[in-house]
């Protein structure tokens, strides 16, 4: 029998408040252990929450991001379940009546069809704190830095059937949440979670089969191997005839397999209600309308700007606009040149290359776009030949010197006056009269031969094209 | 008079003209404490050294300032004046138990808003009186730590769950004090002690600091001897909070403009309801009756309009308030596990071990019990049927106040069915207990302001009190009412006979 699987994500994103949701402690990652702590966050006796009003404009422009309806009533209720990373015993969520619902993410499939993905709902939350176990000690240390940090749950539908395409719909959600500027998106430091549903279901049939809920998926790499190993072992499950059991599974990167974790039986009753210490949350359209004039453009329309305008290749704009960072140095390097896709070909190639070596990222790129910009031009208006530029592009990495002050101290010009040229041509031909002699006599590959000395002797600063004219008539 | 039976004001004037010193005051009362607290047992915590240390520097201050100041009316309002706070109320720095075992010795590092208030007012924190556990129970009996007996008759309960704050003020050993009111938490130790209690609108004063029961009815008010004290103290600790999101952002007036109604106009004009269904409430103890009868007569005779309102959800007030306000406290009182603070068992050997055997150790069995009432209701499948029902009815009930308040000013009833009842008697009984809180849980199921004031005595001597509830944010109605009221109600005894006590 043919399996489809039917997957549902849940993501949750850190907001990048300076302070916490309930409270003004600093939400600053890497804090010694408690260090970002007060009475309200740590559960004392008698304190209350009060709503910090950048969070709520944050999921707002998530909400506006995802293409949501925005509650203008949403409610906080109270989670209640025990645990010590949770100082008050219930954790302050949405639940019965959250920000957001209704939207949905278009994302490009496999086969490169676009494919729209429903997303369920957004709410806010706290985030709880985290435990430590000391193996030296035996002991179980509480770090409540992170308790209260601001969060959204995005809920997308289960309108997801394949572990590529959840890649594909989380990659794309990471891109934005950064893009809007509420979610640094670091999946290290659990900035951007997600937890997964997955079913399967004979193909035809409507009915949704059993899932199970996939956790500790720490990376989109994760999610789809996660998500491929658990339609695997559910299809050997139905296919024996067997059923699948409602469970809870953890994600074992090392071993490339889900355990078990709890059963339906074993999962918490939350006792859900109203949370009494905070009042309804009200959004008017005034403050909906602020966000969205907040709101930067988003990748999608990046992307197709960037091709109508800059007559860019499709994979070079998906790739340029994969983060608001990239797309914005993209831009700027390219503000004065010409052949945009000259820029794009560096980009992607010089300039990522040296990020992947030298393992950073583009806001922390040994070259800047205005430095990029200046050797381009450098290429555009043939100061130099595209060999040189490679050289040069080096040199900047090393010596952190402008291209231009590089091109005259290494002396790089290319050489434009043909006099020069014919008397380096003349010089190579004299030199080398038995090649001379062959390539008369029919050999012709040897005039690439010709031309490489005439590049080595040039040290790359000859415009290929003139050479090679050049040559022609004194051969 | 004896210093210690001063009322705010009457010290307030003595302090600004020198002719005593706060320190006389608070040493008169700590002498007070020393010789009947060992019976009553109103106090929690005694801060000697602290409340000594706050009255020199407040007869400092009273000192420096200059008769304009006082002429002006710069002086701060309680500058002196000692103050007997409910243990629920946190006090940085000062042991703040909620008389459980679970908070044994837990020192806040904050002062509740209200507490922060009265501070900046020059109040002197004498210490902290007793109550039941976590504010649940009616009689204080459900302390974790001791009894408190009621001044006026020793064998009997003060009322609760602020029982040891109304006990404190009956007995002469605080000037003035702070109760929190949940269900009467407020209103009916007032009662029963015979002094008065005002719980104000929800919203009125900040939670911020006060240890939460249930979240959405807690309110704290003043418990003192007279109205005008009261109105004092709701001048000192109203007002919006920006650290408790359901206080209310609105006008604070000066509540003593309630007296000054009275003085200049008296109450003609006034109505006052009587719910019909009130009436008919069984158990009503025939000196309570009495006393409730009497009382009306007055506020005819003051030119108060008496006519009959109806509160017709009121047969389901109880049921309610026992879902909504166990929900909320089996979600409050969760913090309480042994991780951070306050009480651990140490002979566990895993978590979940820990949390139960601290919890089950921790806590009495009054607060147990409605833990466990709450936790089944937000139950899955069943918050629908409880906690869902509940809130309905709570908006019917809020329903039925605002239309009963568009026929009269005021809604007067006695505040409990009976003076107090003798310690253990119900005891071992809730649900009798419960149901004698039927004439003051709706105020707080409406969040509107509710007053008690002593309306007269038992035939054993215990004092009956009469309750005024108003519109939300009118307790002002209820100070011109309860001032005008209490000028002219005759009681034989102002103060209990301690004479064999101590």
């Amino acid at each position: 029998m043919r399996f489809e699987p039917v997957i549902g994500l849940e993501v949750h994103a850190q907001l990048k408040t300076k302070t916490k949701i309930f409270c003004s402690c600093s939400t600053k990652f890497g804090a010694p252990p408690n260090k970002n702590t007060c009475p309200v966050c740590t559960g004392m006796p008698g304190v209350l929450p009060v709503l910090n009003k950048q969070a709520v404009s944050f999921a707002i422009r998530c909400a506006l991001a995802t293409n949501c309806a925005i509650a203008h009533e949403s409610r906080f209720d109270r989670k209640n379940y025990f645990y010590p990373d949770l100082p008050k015993g219930y954790q302050i969520s949405q639940y019965a009546m959250p920000i957001a619902e209704h939207g949905h993410l278009d994302i490009e499939s496999e086969n490169g069809n676009r494919t729209t993905i429903g997303i369920t709902r957004i709410h806010m939350e706290e985030d709880a704190g985290k435990l430590i176990h000391d193996a030296a000690r035996s002991k179980t240390m509480v770090d409540l830095n992170r308790t209260g940090v601001p969060l959204v749950e995005i809920v997308s539908e289960p309108d997801i059937r394949s572990p590529k395409e959840a890649g594909a719909y989380l990659r794309k959600l990471h891109s934005i949440v950064q893009y809007i500027d509420v979610c640094d998106g670091n999946m290290e430091e659990g900035s951007f979670r997600c937890d997964a549903n997955i079913s399967l279901r004979p193909v035809g049939e409507k009915k949704f089969g059993t899932r199970t809920e996939l956790k500790n998926l720490n990376s989109f790499r994760h999610v789809e191997k996660a998500l491929q190993y658990e339609i695997e072992r559910q299809a050997y499950i139905l296919e024996d005839g067997k059923k699948i059991v409602q469970e809870t599974r953890l994600w074992d990167p090392a071993k490339s397999r889900t355990i078990s974790m709890r059963s339906k039986e074993e999962a918490h009753d939350y006792r859900y209600f109203p949370e009494p210490d905070l009042v309804p949350l009200i959004v008017d359209d005034q403050w909906i309308a602020k966000e969205k004039e907040n709101l930067p453009e988003l990748p999608e329309k990046r992307k197709a700007r960037f091709i109508a305008d800059y007559k860019i290749p499709s994979y070079d704009a998906e790739v340029l606009t994969s983060t608001r960072e990239l797309a914005d140095y993209f831009e700027t390097a390219s503000k004065n040149i010409k052949n945009k896709k000259q820029v794009s070909h560096w980009v992607m190639g010089p300039v990522l290359g040296l990020l992947k070596a030298k393992s950073t990222d583009i806001k922390n790129s040994p070259v800047s776009p205005e430095m990029l910009a200046e050797l381009i031009t450098l290429i555009e208006n043939r100061t130099i030949t595209a060999g040189a530029a490679k050289t040069v592009f080096e040199e900047m990495i090393s010596s952190d010197k402008n291209p231009v002050t590089i091109v005259k101290e290494k002396g790089l010009e290319q050489v434009k006056d043909n006099t020069e040229l014919e008397n380096i041509i003349n010089q190579v031909i004299e030199a080398n009269p038995n090649e001379l002699e062959a390539y008369k006599k029919g050999k012709t590959k040897l005039f690439s031969f010709f031309m490489g000395q005439i590049m080595k002797k040039t040290r790359g600063k000859a415009d290929p094209a003139a050479v090679t004219e050049l040559l022609k008539t004194k051969l | 008079m004896d210093l210690h039976e001063l009322t705010i004001h009457q010290a307030e004037a003595l302090l600004k003209k020198r002719e005593i010193s706060s320190k006389e005051l608070v040493k008169a009362l700590l002498e007070r404490i020393d010789t009947f607290d060992d019976t009553i047992g109103a106090y929690l915590t005694i801060d000697e050294k602290g409340a000594l240390k706050q009255a020199e520097d407040a007869d400092k201050r009273l000192a420096d300032l200059t008769p304009d100041a006082y002429a002006a009316d710069d002086a701060p309002p309680l500058l002196g004046i000692p103050i007997a706070l409910k243990d629920l109320l946190c006090t940085k720095g000062l042991k703040t138990t909620c008389a459980s075992k679970i908070l044994e010795n837990f020192v806040p590092q904050y002062d509740s808003f209200a507490v922060s208030k009265l501070k900046k007012a020059g109040a002197v924190i004498l210490g902290k009186t007793n109550m039941d556990e976590f504010a649940m129970g009616s009689s204080t009996e459900n302390s974790g730590f001791k009894l408190t007996r009621n001044p006026w008759n020793p064998d009997h309960i003060p009322g609760g769950s602020s029982g040891g704050s109304a006990a404190s003020i009956a007995a002469c050993m605080a000037t003035g004090s702070l109760g929190s009111d949940t269900g009467g938490s407020i209103r009916q130790p007032a009662s029963h002690c015979g002094v008065v209690g005002l719980k104000p609108t929800y919203g009125r004063v900040s939670r911020f600091g006060l240890v939460s029961y249930a979240s959405s009815l807690d309110q704290i008010g003043p418990i003192t001897r007279d109205v005008k004290d009261a109105a004092l103290m709701m001048n000192v600790i109203s007002g919006h909070d920006e650290m408790d999101s359901t206080s209310a952002d609105i006008d604070v007036p000066d509540f003593t403009s309630g007296l000054s109604m009275f003085e200049k106009n008296g109450l003609k004009g006034m109505k006052a309801g009587i719910p019909k269904e009130f009436l008919s409430v069984k158990g009503l103890d025939p000196d309570v009756e009495k006393a409730f009868m009497n009382s009306k007569k007055i506020l005819e005779n003051l030119g108060v309009e008496i006519i009959e309102v109806s509160l017709p959800h009121t047969e389901y007030t109880i049921a309610a308030y026992y879902v909504i306000a166990p929900s909320e406290a089996s979600s409050n009182l969760a913090r309480f596990d042994g991780v951070k603070y306050g009480f651990r068992d140490k002979t566990c050997d895993n978590l979940i071990d820990m949390y139960k055997k601290t919890k089950s150790k921790g806590f009495g069995n009054e607060v147990q019990r409605r833990i466990i009432i709450g936790t089944y209701a937000l139950s899955a499948g069943y918050y629908d049927a409880y906690y869902g029902r509940a809130s309905k009815v709570r908006s019917l009930i809020m329903d039925d106040f605002k239309n009963a308040f568009k026929q009269c000013d005021i809604i007067i009833s006695p505040v409990a069915p009976t003076p107090a009842f003798k310690i253990g008697e119900h005891i071992d009984d809730p649900l009798t207990m419960y149901l004698s809180d039927i004439f003051t849980l709706s105020a707080n199921m409406a969040g509107i302001p509710g007053i008690s004031i002593p309306c007269g005595l038992s035939s054993k001597g215990l004092p009956i009190g009469l309750q005024m509830m108003a519109d939300r944010f009118d307790e002002l109605s209820l100070i011109r009412a309860g001032y005008g009221f209490e000028q002219n109600v005759n009681l034989s005894m102002r103060f209990p006979d301690l004479k064999n006590l101590g």
